[in-house]
């Protein structure tokens, strides 16, 4: 019970940084239906920022709130980060789309080698340590000296998460951006008739989902202390396959699969082996896919004859 | 039911008496939403059927359940080879759970028990696409080869002798060009076989599609709007081409169609339909003076105009 | 980063030149103006973006904790060649006033003069595959100096047939598979864990003598290799492959990562990451390559040189890929072959002409799955050394990205790419002379540098050549003439 407590709490910090990338990939394979795998990556470049950002706080400014330090990196992660995905969009994308299917897919992959890669050369190929920002944690209860803690770092990132899904859950369902997107979704050339500004919209996606990738990238540098310019593909892949788990073009479903996720590794490792986890998270991907393609949230496709 | 209060004199119908294919109680739902119910008819042997009704009538969903591409939600489609099975019979092949059996006459195949590509293969029904679905990267004379694969290939897949290159493969492959041929004369493309598809004016890429359709020798050929998009000439060229599948291939053809003056010209027998039900069963002249099909449909003077006032009310 | 492309096109997506209609009085200098407007701002934002990254550079310091260093000059430089360089592009190349480029729907000027010469293509590249290990040694000067462009050549024809092979599934069937890499591995696998079976080696040391195993060992396994590896292509294809498009290509890609790591956790089975070694070397059929009494030079009567052995390997993987070409192009004439095109440009009408699409695209999925297996053997051969590392997705990535370059279903544009990739890839590793003191300096490593071009390569390609460099296709049959068909009207598959 104890051990089932404590890796539900793992759990959902770890799902909530999966949901927060996750949804970057839902959304622009929602408006544009492509699967943008340079996204895990432009998640580790974030946290890389984030890196920068912090230490150049705490040891050139001299800030010693660590809540200030957070806010400060949190927004300058976000803008860095949205920037980053606009320029991928507009050079490496948009001169694609409409054209062949694969292109775009091709040209992302081109993109994530290039940024790891960049990652390595930049700031060199070793791990990044931070000392470890926030450490004090709640004793929820404790059994033979078996503690199930909640730490005050978890509590951030389920709160911020929840937070800021909030503001984007307003973002997309209340403001002419979200309506245009949606309109984008259906029809972009009938969008673009009626007067939406589709590269606009699209871009504009990228950057939210950016975005958020970036406050995933905060969050996990925060949590873990430590980043490495490897660092984007497995979670990359793994929000990947929440967003497909929770049904590929919803947003709630990326959350709820980004959770869910987060929680079968956790426990998963807990009860089973460690080493399978990461097998244990690709064959969801797997048998989602075959037995439920549409997801848990997402809109069945009904062949078109 | 629709079927029996349309043509009292039923049993002196041609398409009664020789079908090819018989729809009993067809019905398919979506969700909530029911496409098809309850549509009973029969396609005549030999004969050119036609189903006919506004946009949303669910015309193309019965094409679907046919072709297999639907299953449909209840009903039975049976489909018989070299003659009419009795009703003995289709009853005994239903009960048994397969999806075909003997018959007298030669063999009867319940469509919607097989998957689409068996329902081509195994019950031989062709059909064409309302969008068409021509294989555009490829030249005109291998969309017509590939339309032979099951002839050309053991269980569908490999053929030895294709492998090894024998003499008995060469000659194989040398007759499915000549079939190909002798459909690219018929509609007279002979000279651009080796473009690709995707290059064919829309006109030609209709025929193209037809005869890609008869080069797999179905006995039913399904044709979904065929003179959609061509203009009066190009229409005309396919009424001839229908006229001479029929006369010359005994292939009985089944076809959803807007352009009345097609339906009015080539058909035996029409069939329409209304928000998914049969309103009408008859000949191309009875259906004209239908009261029910004035109405809903043909009454109004600009077609597109009926069209228009039955989808609003969909 | 690449600077910023050029003018906003029109919203709706459509790849139609800039519109060229503009008042012809002052466009010169606005033309040079706005391209100076571009510049900078392309400028400001190339400073932008490499502000955090490399304006700053966490390094580590004595005490292990992380300090700042800051790199502001290196950010103006390339904000400076970024400005420059997009300035020359809008003046010249990307010039507004430029007169737009005809679009044609016929092949282009490229594409008929790749038609004329495809006759002489294949035979002077396979000429030239056949001959190349005997240049290597004219220009190298000697049997052992020529070591290393034997060995470039084996690497890039390993690639070749791998692009060959992944071809089949994605070119042919259009079938987008991420996780070719595992059949590459389960290949590797087979012959590597059979090789060094002992109970094996023992069984066959009681029946057919001591070193029957060692010498034979590739020879019986590589058919095996690639039997496993086809096997392995049907069980994975038959549950995922009616899922369409994007889908496909993520199950493929999860089933890779799932074969790579339980390759890596297995360590009773795989010795986990650290790998299967002294796997046999290549025998010249049963004869080994070594200086003894037996072995291959004694035999042939020529003084021992372990170059031998390379250039063995070398007609070996091309033997293999020929083969792979070969059977691929015999394929397509077959009605499987054309059943794989018919499948790429419309599935739902292959099933209304009665063909069973789940099984023509599990042969598609197994017959590249066999290809990738008999290659996985010879990886695994040349080496001499298997382990996950070898079969990331990485290595799917790049083939996949071969097969794109190239063209898809051309077999002259894959092996195109690939040597263009691998071995520019390669070539890549000797930028020492960037290590020159008037360069970067002694302390610079350009290897670090090799994937950071390959990812930018990869995009660069893709954004000037969507379709590949090959974008046309060939009809398997033809009447009275073979027309290259237009790569705008081939489809790329849904699936």
């Amino acid at each position: 019970m104890d051990v089932f407590l404590q890796q539900l709490i793992n759990g959902l910090t770890l799902g909530s940084i999966y949901g927060l990338i996750a949804i970057g990939y839902t959304m622009v394979f929602g408006i544009i239906g492509m699967v943008n795998f340079a996204h895990g990556d432009v998640f580790m470049v974030s946290a890389f920022i984030a890196l920068i950002c912090v230490l150049l706080l705490t040891t050139v400014v001299g800030l010693s709130s660590i809540f200030l330090i957070l806010a400060i990196t949190l927004v300058v992660a976000m803008l860095f980060t949205g920037l980053v995905s606009w320029t991928i969009e507009r050079v490496a994308y948009r001169p694609l789309r409409g054209s062949f299917r694969l292109a775009p897919m091709i040209s992302a992959i081109g993109m994530s080698i290039l940024l790891s890669n960049f990652v390595q050369v930049a700031q060199g190929p070793r791990n990044k340590p931070l000392p470890p920002m926030v450490t004090e944690v709640i004793v929820i209860r404790e059994t033979n000296g078996y503690e199930v803690t909640l730490a005050y770092k978890q509590i951030i990132i389920m709160v911020v998460t929840a937070v800021l899904l909030a503001g984007f859950w307003y973002l997309v369902k209340k403001t002419p951006l979200g309506r245009a997107q949606r309109a984008c979704e259906q029809d972009r050339k009938m969008a673009a008739l009626l007067g939406v500004n589709v590269d606009q919209t699209i871009a504009l996606t990228f950057v939210i989902g950016a975005a958020l990738a970036a406050v995933a990238g905060v969050m996990y540098l925060m949590y873990y202390g430590v980043v490495n310019f490897a660092d984007g593909f497995v979670p990359g892949v793994k929000a990947f396959t929440a967003a497909v788990l929770g049904g590929i073009g919803s947003l709630p479903g990326a959350v709820l699969g980004g959770i869910l996720i987060g929680l079968i590794e956790t426990f998963w490792s807990a009860y089973f082996s460690i080493e399978y986890k990461d097998v244990a998270a690709f064959s969801i991907l797997v048998v989602t896919l075959i037995f439920l393609p549409q997801g848990l949230l997402g809109r069945p496709e009904v062949e078109k004859v | 039911m629709a079927g029996e209060s349309a043509s009292p004199a039923r049993e002196s119908r041609a398409w009664d008496r020789n079908p090819i294919l018989k729809v009993d109680h067809l019905s398919m739902r979506f969700g909530g939403l029911v496409a098809v119910n309850d549509v009973s008819f029969v396609a005549g042997r030999g004969e050119v059927t036609a189903v006919i009704g506004p946009n949303g009538a669910g015309k193309t969903t019965v094409f679907n359940c046919i072709t297999g591409f639907y299953k449909p939600s209840t009903g039975r489609l049976a489909l018989f080879h070299g003659g009419p099975a009795t009703d003995a019979e289709v009853d005994g092949v239903t009960a048994s759970g397969l999806a075909w059996g003997k018959s007298e006459a030669g063999a009867l195949y319940l469509l919607e028990r097989l998957p689409d590509h068996k329902v081509a293969s195994w019950a031989r029904v062709a059909r064409t696409f309302q969008n068409i679905r021509l294989f555009s990267g490829m030249t005109i004379l291998e969309n017509l080869l590939v339309a032979q694969h099951m002839s050309l290939t053991t269980s569908g897949l490999l053929n030895p002798a294709a492998i090894l290159n024998l003499p008995s493969w060469q000659r194989k492959q040398k007759g499915a060009v000549d079939r190909a041929l002798y459909w690219l004369n018929k509609i007279g493309l002979v000279d651009r076989a080796d473009d690709p598809a995707g290059d064919l004016p829309y006109g030609d890429q209709r025929r193209l599609e037809i005869a890609r359709a008869m080069c797999t020798d179905p006995v039913l050929l399904c044709l979904d709007e065929p003179a959609a998009g061509l203009n009066p000439r190009e229409s005309a060229a396919l009424n001839e081409l229908l006229l001479s599948i029929r006369r010359e291939h005994q292939a009985s053809i089944l076809l959803i169609e807007h352009d009345m003056s097609v339906v009015m010209e080539i058909s035996d027998h029409v069939v329409v339909l209304e928000y998914g039900s049969k309103i009408a069963d008859g000949t191309p002249d009875e259906v004209r003076n239908d009261p029910r099909v004035i109405a809903s449909y043909l009454g109004v003077e600009d077609e597109e105009e009926a069209v228009a006032v039955v989808e609003a009310g969909a | 980063m690449a600077p910023v492309s050029g003018s906003d096109l029109a919203d709706v997506p459509d790849p139609s030149p800039v519109p060229a209609e503009k008042p012809r009085g002052p466009e010169r200098t606005s033309a040079v103006a706005g391209a100076f407007k571009d510049a900078l701002v392309s400028g400001l934002l190339t400073a932008l973006l490499f502000l955090p990254l490399v304006g700053f550079r966490a390094s580590e310091s004595s005490t292990g904790s992380l300090v700042l260093t800051y790199r502001f000059g290196l950010v103006a430089i390339f904000a400076g060649i970024v400005m420059v360089g997009r300035f020359l592009l809008m003046v010249t190349v990307w010039n507004p006033n430029r007169p737009p480029r005809r679009v044609s729907t016929t092949p282009g000027v490229m594409a008929r003069l790749g038609a004329l010469a495809s006759p002489a293509v294949k035979p002077v590249f396979f000429s030239f595959a056949i001959l190349y290990p005997f240049l290597s040694i004219l220009l190298a000067g000697g049997l052992s100096p020529s070591r290393y462009w034997v060995d470039l050549g084996i690497y890039v024809l390993t690639y070749v047939m791998l692009g060959w092979g992944l071809n089949i599934v994605v070119g042919l069937a259009g079938l987008l598979d991420l996780g070719y890499v595992a059949f590459y591995a389960v290949g590797a696998y087979t012959f590597a864990l059979l090789s060094t079976s002992v109970p094996i080696n023992d069984f066959f040391a009681g029946t057919l003598g001591d070193d029957f195993w060692t010498a034979w060992a590739f020879w019986i396994c590589l058919p095996l290799s690639g039997i496993l590896a086809a096997m392995w292509g049907v069980i994975l294809g038959f549950p995922v492959l009616r899922l369409r498009g994007d889908y496909l290509a993520i199950v493929t890609l999860a089933f890779g990562e799932i074969i790579r790591l339980v390759l890596i956790n297995w360590v009773s089975l795989t010795n986990g990451g650290a790998g299967i070694s002294s796997i046999p070397p290549i025998t010249f059929f049963g004869v080994p390559f070594d200086s003894s009494e037996t072995g291959f030079a004694s035999i042939f009567g020529l003084e021992f040189n372990s170059m031998h052995r390379m250039f063995f390997l070398y007609f070996v993987i091309l033997g293999l890929a020929a083969l792979t070409a070969v059977v691929t192009i015999r394929l397509r004439k077959m009605p499987v072959g054309r059943a794989w095109e018919a499948l790429r440009e419309d599935e739902i009408a292959c099933r209304s002409l009665g063909i069973n699409t789940t099984l023509t695209k599990l042969t598609a999925f197994a017959t590249g799955a066999m290809f990738g297996g008999f290659a996985g053997a010879f990886f695994a051969v040349r080496i001499r050394f298997v382990s996950p590392e070898s079969f990331t997705f990485m290595e799917s990535a790049v083939i996949l990205a071969i097969v794109v370059l190239g063209g898809m279903g051309s077999q002259m544009g894959v092996a195109g790419a690939a040597i263009l990739l691998i071995g520019g890839m390669e070539l890549l590793r000797n930028l020492s002379f960037l290590k020159a003191d008037f360069l970067f300096g002694s302390d610079f490593d350009p290897s670090l540098y090799r994937m950071l071009i390959f990812g930018f390569a990869m995009v660069a390609v893709m954004v000037w050549r969507p379709r590949g460099l090959v974008s046309s296709r060939m009809p398997t049959i033809f009447l009275k003439e073979r027309k290259a068909v237009s790569g705008s009207l081939v489809k790329e598959g849904h699936g």
